[in-house]
């Protein structure tokens, strides 16, 4: 494994009174692939640029493996950056920008011709080596500057939401064409971003952040699957959010009160007392809708009525919104061949029973006592 | 079909530019090929006694020096002109500063001349300063030189460098210049690599806004200069009005004009290797 490790140590940056990063720390592991996911204004780009060296930490440490670089100008740090805008020099060719950071190091003329070469066919661009920036489309932009920052073989690749330009297809090709050179070349990268489906679909792990300071560090599915609170199981994905109060326990299970919907039976590490106020989500993936009340027994299985309020058709799934009581519950159906139990598929103003296993409800806050 | 009626468009100007300009220098050229009048004027006889005249030791020497004073002004206003440029363009004041810029112009070219002599002059300010402190005895002859005529020509032609440069830099991309340091350029690099070459539109504007008025220059030598600093305006005003000899003048100008041309054009075409020089020269 290429790279090296990264350190953020109880980094705060400031501009004026504003906090953009509150004590942020963080360890980031040798090649590995490390996402800064969240809204726009959360820090992560702040957090980026620290790390690039563009500006310097109000306070808290910058290290690589061991070496503290915040005293570092950026050309002194073996990081290199992906711009958002890509940042590709406009009175150079594709040839000459990514020879650029060859040419300051005054390596000879052969050893440049044959190093950029490599790179070029790295991202697939050879073809298009004498043209200027201004004649290539977003998606050539791109890998230009991914050669460009990757021919100083840097410990560590900084991805500034390099997708972002681009139309959703291509965003898809590009990313996983990101993934196969990260294979490839082995060193650590940090890529922002503030779309979910990105972070979690490339990551080895991800930081969710938020108002300057990061709520969560896991794998893509422990950041789904268990989210450490309201914000990230709202921010990933799309979810339910129940509250109730806790009326009894039994081991690691407990019995909810929740207004409108019932008793419900949650499954928890976390240590619930009679009386607790908590918050729990189920994805809508893990709900099950059935017009059968047949369809949902079994044990475990938590089994309410509603009514379906609407319905959206998104092709390869439709999303029902189900009245339970006060709230709406969302549940994802995908399509199958033979989907119409009893012969009539589920439609508005249907009554319907919604369920799901005790297992699937995750307890993300506990309040009160 | 369509007709193109740009053409149309642009026929006012047309009109106003060979009224007042093509005229007088077709005037002009026609001027150097006659005699001379006896008490000014021409005698309307074919001659190349002007040309012949031209090409003596002490005009050459005098286009020589037009032409260094004029370089040396564009070069040393180009280097002020940059970072001032630079400052406004990344400065939040930016419209407060540009009017700053432009204040000199609500005043008579003249009238500023006048105050540099003020400035300048034996019993100048600058003098009284450096008498009052002690750092001189006896006054500096700071007037009636070259360095005189340079620090005023910079003077007069710096808002002219100053304005294209701005517009240029203030298009300029600065996430390139972050680009540039983190793919390993030090400042400097990043300048003479990134910036210079993405802002050399306005840079051969300065050039041009600066060094084609200096070197046609005729008030400031003459106000401010002295004998090192003849210039070929100051020759021609002084053919044109003392010495009476039209035809010598107009064959100056004549020789004046294709000078600039010849230099304006030498520029263009060093400038468009110029990305290629400055890459090379720079560390």
């Amino acid at each position: 494994m290429k790279g090296c490790r990264v350190t953020v140590e109880r980094v705060t940056k400031s501009f004026g009174s504003f906090r953009a990063l509150r004590e942020v720390s963080f360890s980031i592991q040798k090649g590995e692939f490390f996402s800064l996911l969240g809204p726009s204004g959360c820090g992560k780009t702040t957090l980026l640029r620290l790390i690039a060296g563009f500006d310097d930490p109000t306070a808290g440490d910058i290290r690589l493996d061991d070496a503290s670089v915040v005293a570092l100008p950026s050309n002194e740090r073996h990081v290199n950056t992906v711009f958002q805008s890509y940042a590709l020099f406009p009175h150079l060719s594709v040839y000459e920008n990514v020879a650029f950071p060859l040419r300051l190091k005054k390596i000879p003329e052969g050893a440049i011709r044959v190093k950029v070469g490599e790179y070029l066919a790295m991202v697939r661009l050879e073809e298009h080596r004498d043209k200027f920036p201004a004649r290539l489309s977003g998606g050539q932009k791109q890998r230009v500057a991914i050669a460009r920052a990757l021919i100083n073989e840097p410990e560590v690749l900084l991805l500034d939401e390099p997708l972002a330009a681009l139309d959703a297809k291509l965003r898809q090709h590009m990313l996983i064409e990101l993934d196969t050179i990260h294979d490839t070349v082995g060193i650590t990268f940090i890529y922002v971003t503030h779309d979910q489906q990105e972070a979690i679909s490339v990551s080895d792990r991800v930081a969710v952040m938020n108002e300057g300071a990061v709520l969560q560090i896991g794998t893509p599915r422990e950041i789904y699957e268990s989210p450490a609170d309201l914000f990230v199981a709202r921010f990933i994905g799309e979810t339910n959010i129940i509250e109730g109060r806790v009326t009894s326990t039994a081991g690691s299970r407990a019995a909810v009160d929740v207004p409108g919907i019932g008793t419900v039976t949650v499954e928890s590490a976390k240590p619930l007392r009679p009386g607790n106020v908590v918050s729990l989500t189920v994805r809508p993936e893990k709900l099950v809708v059935s017009r059968e009340k047949a369809d949902l027994t079994g044990d475990d299985m938590i089994c309410v009525q509603g009514i379906v309020e609407e319905i959206i058709y998104t092709g390869f799934l439709s999303k029902y919104f189900i009245k339970v009581g006060e709230t709406t519950l969302r549940v994802f159906r995908q399509h199958a061949n033979h989907q119409a139990a009893g012969g009539r598929a589920i439609t508005w103003r249907d009554p319907v029973y919604l369920g799901w296993h005790a297992g699937d409800a995750y307890v993300v806050e506990v309040r009160g006592s | 079909m369509r007709k193109n009626v740009g053409a149309l468009y642009a026929f006012p100007i047309g009109l106003w530019i060979t009224l007042f300009f093509v005229v007088p220098i077709s005037v002009i050229v026609l001027y150097s090929f006659m005699a001379k009048g006896l008490y000014g004027g021409v005698v309307f006889r074919f001659s190349l006694d002007a040309y012949r005249e031209l090409f003596n030791a002490a005009l050459l020497h005098t286009a020589l020096t037009t032409f260094l004073l004029a370089a040396v002004s564009t070069l040393l206003t180009l280097v002020l002109a940059l970072p001032a440029a630079y400052y406004i363009a990344r400065s939040r004041f930016r419209n407060t500063l540009l009017l700053l810029i432009i204040i000199p112009f609500w005043t008579n070219f003249l009238i500023r001349i006048y105050a540099w002599i003020a400035i300048l002059g034996n019993n100048g300010f600058l003098n009284a300063l450096l008498l009052r402190s002690g750092i001189t005895h006896g006054y500096a002859h700071f007037l009636y030189n070259r360095y005189a005529v340079v620090i005023v020509l910079m003077y007069t032609y710096l808002p002219y460098a100053i304005l294209p440069l701005y517009s240029a830099i203030e298009k300029f991309d600065f996430s390139l210049l972050e680009a540039a340091r983190d793919l390993g350029a030090t400042r400097t690099q990043a300048v003479f690599r990134v910036l210079l070459p993405n802002i050399k539109a306005g840079i051969t504007t300065a050039v041009l806004f600066t060094f084609i008025p200096a070197f046609g220059q005729y008030a400031v030598p003459q106000l401010v200069g002295g004998r090192d600093s003849f210039m070929l305006g100051t020759v021609i005003a002084r053919e044109l009005t003392v010495s009476r000899n039209w035809p010598l003048a107009s064959a100056i100008a004549a020789a004046l004009t294709v000078m600039t041309t010849l230099s304006v054009l030498a520029f263009m075409r060093l400038n468009r290797s110029a990305g290629e020089l400055i890459r090379e020269s720079v560390p």
